[in-house]
């Protein structure tokens, strides 16, 4: 299906566009079904008044959030925001300039909640919510990744992820919700995470991953599943149980964890880090299945929760858990809760704790993807920055040959992987490869120019969109790697126990 | 008021009734975005992790505009050219106000005739931006285009009064005073200052309802505002139920 899809070509920069209006109207997620949206607590289907209903919701959310009634209120329309878009960049719709996205909820709020608005509504460009608005809601709404790019360059900070959220959220309100992302919150809110994997599929899993790398190895590192008393409580992604190369990256965090001595525990109730509560904006959706890793961790007494391999998942933990179903007091002080996993290995490897070979990673020359929502909405380490700083000094214990790709394109600028927030479907699939464009040029260039041959990353939806979709720009899905895949690969397995 | 002329009487209703909406629309504004919560910790990382680093980081955004900077020089250029002459001008204007008039705004006065001279050049520039540039002319409203005019306007007709059709600045100058200590006179008889006021009235009234709000929203955007210390500190959402 892939090569079928209207694939921009590689031109060796990153271009700003001529605009193209209208040129992905037509993108659009499926709906969600009735169940799926009464599972989250939403109306079933479209309500009759949705109109009444969701300028009701907006009312509410615009007491709610500061940033929303900020963010409404103080856009100038200045452009500084308008070429920074992935998605814009790759389709060169116009309302995927993110003031343009801003501006189709902007219009309704001036209509309906600013005297300008409602006295010279052409004048300051208000508009109702008619139909057709709420079709351009759901189509753009659904065309932003809420990876805040954006918000960098904007003089106010304005995050047209906030407006996203909350569009959605009004939208949901209103009956109309997204199928990828309500059917995933169901899964994961009834069985514990994306994949609907039940406790019996998960200790299978993880058995086979035991023989697997004891087959390779000949060390028995071993995976547990639901043991209480663990030092750990480790939270994954439930795409590290299955796919590739998110897998390679799991087994890696094993490895640490038997090398280093410590006991660790994966949960079946809490058997997901990915929390797309945040995609669709909800609030206590996101609370809801933030509450099942807080619970788990009580239940199976750990001292402390790390966390694997994703993105948005790390901001909602680093960022968002404290508010969400904190405090930690029952957890082990001496510990930063939660920790990153890169966070976790780095301090392992700068006290010798483990050791690794890093000849074993000398086939490679790596470049790192600098996740969207770890660069901008989260940290790591003691100071501002260790988001960026941590996992390259962890690339480069376990391998020598590390190369940056174009400045403009990494840390706090970098490009989303154009599957983010909630768009990892395959109805989307044609977005997804326009929005990989300024990543795929960015790579394409030190593969050509610098001998790359690895993207290494630290995102569970980063991974399987480029594996994806940079196949459609020539590019083999072997460059994608975890992180912990070439941890994994360098580690020097002794098999003793205790540090 | 008696004595004025019937000018006179609409001019000081006017100035007082637009001088209060201005400031009680303004504060108004600041007081709902200050009391409404902000729930979540969504600075835009890499953020300082002290208030002292928020601090600076917020004057950098007012002083400097370092976002915009990053983002578009062009646009920061003439963003930048346009606000410093505005502020140099507002300054200047004190003197019509003050009485003695303080030092700095006598050095105003100087540098804030070349204010005068750039302000108008500048909204031309941001003007033409927003007409030729193919993004930027997507994006732009009426009421981005009016503002500009607007501001444009009263450029003009200020450095009009300065250069050509010179006003009786004694005369606006005692106008001004009585205004502010509540005893007002008869406005000064002279079109290019009539104008220039109404142009003025016209903008402050629009101020509060539009988005020149924005001086203010810097402030108040928590992805600017706020500490990165989210793992440390527990932040607490007022309306969480828990
Ligand atoms: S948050 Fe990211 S995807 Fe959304 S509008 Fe901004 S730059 Fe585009
Ligand atoms: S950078 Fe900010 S103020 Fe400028 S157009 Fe974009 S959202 Fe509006």
């Amino acid at each position: 299906m892939v090569d079928k899809i209207e694939t921009p070509e590689l031109t060796g920069e990153i271009k700003i566009p001529k605009i193209e209006p209208g040129a992905t109207s037509h993108y659009r997620p499926n709906q969600a079904s009735e169940k799926h949206n009464n599972n989250l607590g939403f109306p079933g289907t479209r309500v009759e008044n949705w109109q009444e209903k969701s300028i009701e919701k907006m009312d509410d959310l615009l007491s709610k959030y500061k940033s929303l009634l900020v963010y409404l209120d103080s856009c100038v329309r200045c452009g500084s925001c308008a070429d920074k878009c992935h998605y814009f960049l790759g389709t060169k719709d116009p309302n995927n300039m993110p003031v343009a996205r801003q501006e189709l909820m902007r219009k309704v709020y001036r209509k309906n909640f600013t005297v300008g608005g409602s006295l010279f509504p052409v004048l300051s460009g208000a508009e109702d919510l008619t139909e057709d608005v709420m079709t351009e809601w759901y189509s753009y709404f659904h065309q932003c990744s809420q990876c805040r790019r954006c918000s960098v360059y904007c003089p106010y900070g304005i995050d047209t992820a906030e407006i996203s959220m909350a569009a959605r959220e009004i939208m949901d309100t209103a009956g109309i919700g997204q199928k990828y992302c309500n059917e995933i919150l169901g899964k994961v809110m009834d069985v514990g995470n994306n994949l609907g994997l039940t406790k019996p599929a998960l200790a299978n899993t993880l058995e086979f991953l035991e023989e697997d790398v004891e087959e390779e190895t000949g060390v028995p590192v071993k995976f547990p599943l639901d043991q209480e008393g663990a030092d750990v409580l480790l939270i994954a992604p439930s795409a590290d149980f299955f796919s590739t190369p998110h897998i390679e990256g799991f087994m890696g965090y094993a490895k640490v964890f038997h090398e280093a001595g410590i006991s660790w525990t994966v949960s079946s109730y809490a058997s997901e880090f990915a929390n797309f509560g945040m995609f669709i904006g909800n609030y206590e959706t996101m609370q809801k299945v933030a509450t099942r890793i807080k619970d788990a961790a009580r239940e199976l007494k750990v001292k402390r929760v790390i966390v694997g391999e994703c993105g948005h998942a790390w901001r909602v933990a680093y960022s968002f858990w404290n508010t969400l179903i904190g405090p930690f007091d029952f957890l082990d002080k001496k510990y930063k809760n939660p920790t990153h996993i890169c966070e976790f290995t780095l301090e392992l490897l700068d006290r010798d704790a483990i050791k690794v070979d890093l000849t074993a990673n000398d086939n490679r020359v790596v470049t790192f993807h600098d996740s969207c929502n770890v660069s901008r909405g989260s940290r790591m380490g003691d100071s501002s920055g260790g988001q960026f700083e941590i996992p390259r000094k962890l690339i480069k214990k376990v391998c020598g040959n590390f190369v940056e790709m174009d400045s403009e394109t990494i840390r706090e600028l970098t490009f989303c992987c154009g599957g983010g927030g909630g768009l990892l479907t395959d109805e989307l699939i044609e977005l997804r490869v326009q929005g990989a464009l300024p990543r795929a040029e960015a790579l394409h260039e030190v593969m050509k120019e610098r001998g790359v041959n690895t993207m290494a990353m630290i995102c569970a939806i980063c991974k399987a969109q480029f594996t994806k979709v940079l196949p459609s720009y020539g590019i083999d899905m072997e460059v994608v790697a975890s992180l912990h895949q070439l941890v994994s690969d360098a580690i020097v397995l002794k098999g003793k126990v205790g540090v | 008021m008696g004595g004025l002329s019937a000018l006179s009487v609409l001019f000081v209703f006017l100035s007082y009734a637009v001088t209060t909406l201005f400031i009680v629309g303004f504060l108004a504004k600041i007081f709902k975005y200050a009391t409404t919560p902000a729930p979540l910790k969504i600075p835009t990382t890499p953020a300082p992790t002290s208030r002292g680093g928020v601090a600076a980081r917020l004057l950098g955004e007012l002083l400097l505009f370092t976002s915009l900077f990053r983002g578009n020089k062009w646009t920061w250029i003439g963003g930048y050219l346009f606000h410093f002459a505005l502020a140099l001008v507002l300054l200047r204007h004190l003197r019509y106000f003050l009485v003695p008039v303080p030092e700095l705004v006598s050095f105003a006065t100087e540098v804030g005739i070349w204010a005068g001279v750039l302000l108008p050049i500048t909204a031309i520039y941001l003007f033409l931006r927003r007409v030729l540039v193919d993004r930027l002319k997507y994006i732009s409203t009426g009421a981005d285009y009016f503002v500009l005019i607007l501001i444009g306007l009263i450029a003009i007709t200020g450095l009009v009064m300065k250069f050509s059709f010179r006003a009786d600045i004694t005369s606006v100058k005692e106008f001004m005073v009585s205004l502010i200590s509540l005893s007002p006179v008869n406005i000064p008889m002279d079109p290019v200052f009539i104008l220039h006021l109404t142009l003025v009235l016209v903008l402050m009234a629009y101020f509060p309802f539009s988005k020149l709000i924005h001086m203010g929203g810097v402030f108040f955007s928590p992805s600017r505002n706020q500490v990165d210390n989210s793992r440390d500190v527990r932040h607490v959402n007022p309306w969480a139920k828990r």
